[in-house]
């Protein structure tokens, strides 16, 4: 290595020995975020305020209301009649209200049937999704139940045998942790240089700088190589804690885990460098850094939300955010182990933007002031 | 080609234009110089005169539109790496990285400069000792005064020996003494090593240190040679005038006026003429008119102006101040910390109605302090302080109905156009309806600001600027104006205006306050105090404190750097 290049990079780092909120952006901030994801945020449901309406108490509807009672996923509360159960609803203390008409007993046995009203709130639609299949599936376990009590075969054909793989126990923060470190790292490598670009412009120590014999390549570089160090930190700091503090499973192999985020590292780090050669204050870029990479990598990436079910316009530019490709390879190292299929095809993706990135990163830097 | 090889720099029909908010500026139109090998040139100029351009341009930082800059026989756009590899720039911040040490700058910059490690310490101790630094080599840069600051970047810039050396404004916000300093090392380092310098300032002063000057005034070159050969056709054109019966005040009013005069500024216990020809001002019975020695300004402001035009008489404000009894600023043994430190020690002196009072010093000086606390922005923590007869200490907002304030930085709405600027001030001194709207026409017709009222703020020259900053600051006719370094940078005509507009307002009765940096505004002043570390050194008129100088016909900048000198010393 030249020995341009090695002052610039013990440059950077004393800088950042020197500096807490660099060490504060790489180390505090991937705790912070992980805490309080890791331990804040859950997306499972359980324990569901259910109302129960049974307008005419009887046996069947012992039996089919004990169904929700025994379940982990409800808990439930008794109503006499249908308006009461609207007004806790309205309260907010219910999210969910099953009416047993008086009828119930009658209608139970006879060839149509008997009618069970189920009433969501659907403010949430996401959570009204699951509370409506939960209450399906105790449904389907009391008919089965029912059935098998009075000695019959159930009616139904057709049974559906559960099996959930990759993420058996359903805890969400085994996917949100894993999604968490592609945030986390974004925040490194696009955040961190586009500010410490930024700085050197607002400081005016990049034109002192430029008028060295120091070719662009070379400052560029001595950017790249001290964040990238500092981003692999964290990363370690980020994966010791997901498996030893989370708990997360890591099916796949360590070196592939570490391999793909240095790929990545160097995407976001091209993201930061292209800001910062367009944005030339620290505002400005910090800014830019936040809206266009962390933004788009929280909610775009895959990280909480399903990027399937969002509209086809925003699957489509889903493509140009790295953080997508990042979340799904880590998903699939933590929960399903070194699925090369899934792998290649995004580390191809994230190579090519890399090089995009990169590319323009070196196409608009010259050496000069404007 | 023996051309070419013998000049340090070489411009030809050089232009720039900048884009700025959708409008093309020229910074630079049709500029040819040479600068000499082994001298030192100074590229003079006010703000905004395309100095820093002209710099970046030769350091190979930006591209001309047309024309070309040869450094060294290399061309500066085409060959950048070659010019830069052979040259020594300081920008004008020095482009130090303050969370470093003064060791840990050398060496970054040694490694850029691929100095061979083999001779970095002799280098570095050379450097070190010549800017004094050696016993400050671990302590971080951004520790460090202004002044060490500077030659901490000149030490960078210096590290390989390199054959031109740029200086960008060296020696802006840098106190007197470390200006000296600064102008020594320049030169030893042109005896010893041959180096040619090209340095760039705003203070015209500096132009009689340099061996060679170039004139630059928006963006065109005025004039180029040594300082004597543009000071040659002043010779015998400069009287200084004296006269018992009349104020200084009224007697730059009335010669101003007066056919044939170019210029006529305050200078001490006189007023300095500049004449069209050779002969004096008219004589007036108790008038004294001695000759003076030319000095660079004289020259710089005749190119400017041309042919003496009269001056029109300004009417500062609308009505004269009512006369006061006894003092209008008064402080006493006044002091305030931060934290352990003493910013201001045991101040006391006093201000008498009308006065123009200066307060000079350097940066850290406790200028600034002083003058917060007199504006009522910061609260002492001891003594006593009363401005316009009212105790700052309990009636702050009182006095500052009272009080017109003008900053150096102009604080201004900077998208907002002048007119609205001069409605919001109006309006934040509860100014309203009639009373408000006369206000505004008449600082609109007083400071000449109608052409540009619809004019973005911003984007304004920086005269125009200083215009506007003022007429906001008179919008409540206040009794008592501060100014806070107003006229630094801007060029010597609209330093001119500036000055016959406050001193018209302090014949009115307005009284005056000036922190000040720039030796020459100290000058203009009745009296002024030179601060130093948080005290007072000295206090008096110009010629007292000039006249307590042991150097012969010292100037206030030799009066001001023995002061320092025999207090450090102390």
């Amino acid at each position: 290595m030249n020995i341009r290049l090695t002052g610039l990079i013990r440059k950077e780092f004393l800088q950042i020995v020197r500096d807490p909120s660099s060490i504060a952006i790489a180390f505090l901030m991937p705790l912070v975020l992980l805490l309080l994801f890791g331990y804040g945020v859950s997306l499972d449901s359980e324990h569901i305020p259910l109302g129960l309406v049974v307008e005419a108490p009887g046996a069947d509807t012992s039996s089919f209301t004990a169904e929700f009672h025994e379940s982990r996923y409800f808990k439930t509360f008794a109503y006499t009649n249908t308006r009461n159960a609207v007004q806790a609803m309205m309260a907010g203390k219910i999210n969910a209200v099953i009416v047993l008409r008086q009828d119930f007993a009658r209608q139970l046995r006879q060839p149509d049937g008997a009618p069970v009203q189920l009433i969501l709130n659907g403010v949430d639609e996401n959570t009204a999704r699951i509370i409506s299949g939960y209450v399906d599936g105790s449904f389907q376990n009391w008919l089965e139940h029912d059935a098998a009590m009075r000695g019959m075969q159930s009616e139904i054909p057709v049974r559906i045998e559960q099996r959930i793989w990759f993420n058996s126990e359903l805890r969400s923060r085994n996917f949100l942790v894993p999604g968490l470190i592609a945030v986390i790292m974004t925040l490194i490598g696009a955040l961190l240089t586009a500010l410490v670009m930024a700085r050197e412009w607002e400081r005016g120590t990049m034109e002192a700088l430029l008028v060295t014999p120091v070719s662009m390549s070379e400052v560029i570089l001595g950017k790249l190589i001290p964040y990238f160090l500092l981003g692999m930190g964290g990363l370690a700091l980020s994966v010791a804690m997901a498996l030893w503090l989370f708990e997360v499973p890591l099916r796949g192999s360590l070196w592939v885990l570490f391999a793909a985020s240095a790929l990545f590292l160097i995407t976001a780090l091209g993201m930061g460098l292209l800001i910062s050669s367009v944005a030339k204050s620290q505002f400005v870029a910090g800014q830019v850094a936040i809206i266009g990479t962390f933004l788009p990598a929280f909610i775009l990436s895959g990280f909480i939300f399903d990027i399937n079910s969002m509209p086809k316009i925003v699957q489509v530019i889903t493509h140009v955010i790295a953080a997508r490709y990042y979340v799904a390879i880590l998903q699939t190292l933590f929960l399903a182990g070194d699925e090369w299929q899934v792998i290649l095809p995004n580390a191809a993706a994230l190579v090519l933007l890399a090089t995009i990135f990169l590319g323009l990163t070196w196409r608009n830097t010259r050496k000069r002031l404007e | 080609m023996q051309d070419t090889l013998t000049s340090a720099l070489e411009a030809s029909r050089l232009s720039k234009t900048f884009l700025a908010g959708g409008r093309r500026i020229t910074a630079l139109e049709n500029v040819s110089f040479r600068v000499r090998r082994g001298v030192v040139t100074g590229l003079i100029g006010p703000d905004a005169a395309g100095k820093s351009t002209l710099m970046r341009l030769a350091a190979g930082l930006l591209i001309p539109d047309s024309g070309s800059i040869r450094v060294a026989g290399l061309d500066a756009t085409r060959q950048s790496l070659e010019v830069q590899s052979s040259i020594g720039y300081m920008p004008q911040r020095f482009g130090l990285y303050e969370d470093l040490s003064v060791q840990e700058n050398l060496d970054l910059y040694a490694d850029l400069q691929n100095v061979a490690i083999e001779a970095r310490p002799s280098r570095f101790g050379e450097l070190l000792g010549m800017a004094g630094l050696a016993p400050f080599v671990h302590r971080l840069a951004g520790k460090l005064s202004g002044g060490m600051k500077q030659k901490l970047g000149l030490a960078c810039a210096l590290v390989r020996q390199p054959s031109l050396l740029l200086l960008d404004e060296p020696t802006v916000g840098v106190d007197p003494v470390s200006r000296r300093e600064l102008w020594g090392i320049v030169y030893r380092l042109v005896k010893e090593m041959g180096t040619s310098v090209l340095l760039s300032t705003a203070y015209l002063d500096e132009a009689e240190r340099c061996d060679e000057v170039i004139l630059l005034h928006d963006g065109h070159l005025l004039d180029q040679g040594s300082p004597e050969s543009l000071r040659e056709p002043m010779k015998g054109r400069v009287f200084a005038v004296k006269a018992a019966d009349v104020s200084r005040r009224t007697l730059q009013a009335s010669l101003s006026r007066e056919p044939g005069v170019i210029d006529a500024l305050i200078h001490g216990d006189h007023v300095r003429v500049v004449m069209e020809g050779q002969s004096p001002p008219a004589s007036r019975p108790g008038m004294e008119i001695s000759p003076l020695l030319p000095r660079f300004e004289d020259s710089f402001v005749t190119l400017l102006k041309g042919p003496a035009a009269p001056v029109h008489a300004v009417t500062a404000q609308g009505r004269p101040v009512s006369a006061t009894a006894g003092p209008v600023i008064e402080l006493e043994n006044l002091q305030r910390r931060f934290g352990d430190f003493l910013a201001v020690k045991n101040v006391s002196f006093s201000v008498s109605q009308g006065e123009v009072f200066g307060l000079l010093g350097a940066n850290g000086a406790g200028k600034s302090t002083t003058f917060r606390m007199l504006c009522g922005l910061l609260s002492p923590s001891a003594g006593k302080l009363r401005v316009a007869g009212v105790d700052l200490r309990h009636a702050a907002s009182k006095a500052r109905a009272k009080i017109g304030y003008m900053s150096q930085k102009f604080s201004l709405y900077g998208n907002l156009s002048a007119l609205e600027n001069l409605r919001f001030f109006g309006a934040a001194y509860g100014l309203s309806g009639k009373q408000g709207s006369n206000r505004i026409a008449w600082a609109l017709e007083e400071f000449s600001l109608s052409e540009i009222r619809d004019a973005v703020s911003g984007d304004l020259s920086l005269g125009y600027k200083q215009r506007l900053a003022l007429a906001c600051a008179l919008m409540h006719e206040p009794d008592i104006l501060f100014l806070d370094e107003p006229t630094s940078g801007v060029d010597p005509l609209a330093r001119r205006e500036f000055w016959r507009r406050i001193n018209e307002l302090a014949v009115q009765g307005v009284t005056v306050m000036v922190t000040t940096h720039f030796m020459e505004e100290a000058e203009y002043c009745d009296r002024l105090a030179i601060m130093a570390a948080g005290e007072i050194l000295t206090l008096g008129t110009p010629s007292e404190i000039k006249a307590s100088a042991k150097s012969e016909n010292p100037t206030m900048e030799d009066a001001f750097v023995e002061l320092i000198q025999a207090k450090e010393s102390a």
